[in-house]
């Protein structure tokens, strides 16, 4: 089954000076909040972040649903904007791999994935053996997503106390705390390019389309980033 | 209202399969790519890109509460934060709190 030690070793990685713990809290205690005012029940409001988790698509399904989207355009509009999962796992299971370790460990852990897991765990692999990288990963995974399910739940319950105010100030805590983290993980300068590349190109592809343009600005900036890296490398 | 609650969880269900179909999807791919194959390297590009996309579309043309917020404080905070990040010596603490404080306090006083 599961390696506890490595396991744990996982769980308690979100204790580091580095750990997303405080963002993902600001984050989704401001989902928590915002399920209650559209009209969420405490249920739904736990089931929607212990089944989506993903901090994005919770947003555009709680502005698809004011707005009276039908489901086919929530399933679209939430698919397009997390995306950006596919490559995210294609580019860390291949590290988690082995021949020991069952497949079912592998499709049940990715609900765990996210950019807080998934930058921890790109940092930290290499001091895990590759027999437990699967359990260590599972670790940090359960860690985060109780972190986003306790906040919610949190966020649900104190929605009365929080000023408008205030849910704008927990809005820009993820996004600055993940280019903080993006621009910290910037080792070589294949990363680099594809950050650096990624950020312009994201909001120049809204302009022509505000649905697509993560995919568009993300891919063609990754394609640039690594052919740049290819010849260079 | 029963209407209205079956409604939300079809909403919540919904959502969740559009989500989940992407990480499934990442892994059923997984399978067949080795971690030094060229296709990995292109995929770490795109994840990273796809991410830094996200990020700075989420700060310039936001959905939600953050809209309510001048764009250019919405940057300035980013930059301000971005700066303590570096004169921290890369601790991600006092960009992550200053961050809703500063914003927070500026809508106020602005």
């Amino acid at each position: 089954m599961v390696s506890s030690g490595y396991f744990l070793k996982g769980f308690s990685s979100v204790r580091s000076t580095d750990s997303p713990a405080i963002a993902l809290a600001c984050s989704f205690v401001a989902i928590g909040a915002l399920l209650k005012n559209i009209g969420f029940n405490f249920q739904q409001s736990f089931f929607s972040t212990f089944f989506t988790y993903a901090l994005p698509g919770q947003l555009v399904m709680a502005e698809s649903f004011l707005v009276g989207a039908s489901l086919i355009n929530i399933f679209i509009g939430v698919w397009l904007v997390n995306a950006r999962l596919l490559p995210m796992a294609v580019s860390m299971f291949p590290l988690l791999k082995s021949r020991k370790q069952p497949k079912w460990k592998y499709y049940l852990s990715c609900h765990f994935l996210a950019v807080s897991s998934w930058l921890i765990m790109k940092k930290d692999y290499r001091t895990i053996h590759e027999d437990f990288r699967i359990d260590f990963w599972m670790g940090i995974g359960t860690a985060t997503w109780s972190i986003a399910i306790i906040s919610t739940v949190l966020g649900f319950v104190i929605s009365d106390y929080l000023s408008k105010d205030m849910m704008i100030g927990l809005a820009i805590v993820n996004p600055v705390y993940f280019f903080c983290m993006l621009l910290g993980s910037m080792k070589n300068i294949v990363i680099g390019a594809s950050v650096i590349l990624g950020t312009i190109l994201g909001p120049v592809f809204y302009l022509i389309s505000p649905e697509w343009c993560i995919l568009y600005g993300g891919v063609s900036a990754g394609i640039i980033a690594f052919i740049v890296g290819e010849f260079n490398g | 209202m029963a209407d209205l609650s079956s409604n939300i969880i079809l909403v919540i269900a919904v959502t969740s399969i559009a989500t989940y179909l992407s990480r499934f999807l990442g892994v059923l791919s997984s399978e067949r790519i080795d971690e030094n194959s060229r296709i990995f390297r292109l995929f770490d590009c795109i994840a990273y890109s796809t991410l830094a996309a996200l990020i700075s579309k989420v700060v310039i043309f936001p959905a939600g509460d953050l809209n309510e917020a001048d764009i250019f404080l919405r940057l300035g905070v980013v930059f301000l934060c971005v700066g303590s990040f570096y004169l921290f010596n890369k601790n991600l603490v006092y960009p992550t709190v200053l961050s809703a404080i500063i914003l927070t306090t500026l809508i106020k006083i602005i």
